[in-house]
């Protein structure tokens, strides 16, 4: 069976879909986050060194990675959206920019509620971090670009730009602290090496890391849904889509 | 399948994110010494570091080289990289996982005495994360091969 995937990339197909998929990646959140706060908070062991302290690994690394895999797969839909000139592609990248933007800051400040009672210190100018702030910055760049050119089209391609050039930023954070000495400490999880942690921590953070996902994708489909009503408001199928809406919310009314 | 104009955005945005790739790559090779967040006790010694300012030194602190000073603030340690060793005197708060055999960051200057009086001390851990049972039975397996590598020597 081929499945025509262009169809999907016509707002007024993937508008009733994405609404269907929502509750589904919200609900698997939400269960994902409350298993994964069980394990992090009540199954993990104290660890050795830190003692109970180092229970913020649990938000911080989950936030830290989503930040780096939403910036990539944000410059892949902005990428498209410029190859393609597919309208749903552009909308994609500008939904998920915010959720990005939020779990940036969500890893620099946990980051820095950690650095404290460790290292000693909120913050210092390490390659790790500072490459991690310059990412806030990138998707804050992104998102006040888009919002400061009126044309959508216009705005668009500007921020794709500004995505696609940012992207080289994410390969120096996740390689920072191997290419250079950092007090920030070396990656939890190492490709082709055993994990340097207890089962049960590296369970609560792979969890974590999946309600983080789930969640991701929920919100921003919810964003991408309101951005295709405001671009496309003068279309047919919004016109009928609001008719539909306001007589059966008067129908409601009635009752 | 004709070569497609969307074809042709393909290959551009490839070659764009290249060439921005690259730009990065010799930016970064060109600013690799001031990338550094410390230098090593080798460096220190060799005298690759910064002259008449002050640097960070990193390491590990040597097991038995903590000694407290009377008025219970200053305190002076070694710093290793297991190659060469840096004195270090600091006075002020050391942070709680500052430990003899762990890691370390200090901030501060080299003295005429060879002496490296730090202004800041940072805790630097790694990212290994157990139990403490685990780390107990880790240490005391490490120490088992010690004393079974030994005697073949």
């Amino acid at each position: 069976m081929k499945i025509n995937w262009f169809k999907y990339s016509s707002p007024q197909v993937f508008y009733p879909l994405a609404g269907k998929l929502i509750p589904w990646f919200a609900w698997l959140a939400a269960i994902l986050a409350l298993v994964g706060l069980y394990v992090s908070f009540m199954l993990a062991p104290t660890d050795f060194q830190q003692g109970e302290a180092y229970r913020i690994i649990f938000v911080h690394v989950p936030a830290a990675w989503m930040s780096m895999v939403i910036y990539i797969v944000m410059a892949a839909w902005a990428a498209l959206g410029l190859a393609l000139n597919a309208r749903l592609s552009a909308m994609m990248a500008q939904a998920l920019a915010p959720t990005g933007a939020i779990f940036t800051l969500l890893a620099l400040v946990t980051g820095s509620l950690w650095g404290k009672p460790m290292w000693g210190a909120w913050w210092v100018w390490d390659a790790r971090l500072t490459s991690e702030l310059i990412l806030l910055f990138l998707y804050l760049g992104f998102i006040a670009l888009q919002s400061s050119i009126d044309d959508p089209r216009r705005a668009d391609r500007a921020g794709a730009l500004l995505a696609l050039v940012g992207v080289v930023n994410v390969p120096i954070i996740y390689f920072s602290v191997k290419w250079w000495n950092t007090l920030h400490q070396g990656s939890s999880i190492n490709m082709g090496a055993a994990p340097k942690m207890a089962a049960t921590m590296l369970l609560g953070m792979l969890l974590m890391a999946l309600a983080f996902w789930m969640y991701t994708v929920a919100v921003a489909l919810m964003r991408v849904r309101c951005i295709m009503l405001e671009r496309e408001r003068n279309t047919d199928w919004v016109k009928e889509l609001s008719l539909k809406t306001l007589s059966s919310q008067s129908i409601a009314g009635a009752k | 399948m004709a070569f497609k104009a969307r074809h042709k955005r393909f290959v551009l945005i490839g070659i764009g994110l290249a060439l921005v790739g690259l730009a990065a790559m010799l930016i970064l090779n060109a600013f690799q010494s001031n990338m550094v967040f410390f230098y090593t006790p080798s460096q220190v010694v060799k005298g690759e570091v910064p002259k008449g300012t002050g640097f960070r030194i990193g390491g590990l602190v040597v097991a038995g080289s903590l000694k407290r000073g009377d008025d219970g603030l200053s305190v002076s340690f070694v710093i290793t990289d297991t190659a060469k060793t840096v004195p270090v005197f600091y006075k002020g708060v050391l942070p709680d996982l500052f430990k003899e055999g762990k890691g370390v960051v200090a901030q501060g200057k080299v003295g005429a005495d060879g002496v490296f009086t730090a202004s800041e001390v940072l805790a630097k851990h790694d990212e290994n994360y157990m139990p403490p049972e685990a780390a107990e039975a880790l240490k005391r397996a490490q120490a088992q091969s010690q004393t079974l590598v030994i005697p073949a020597k």
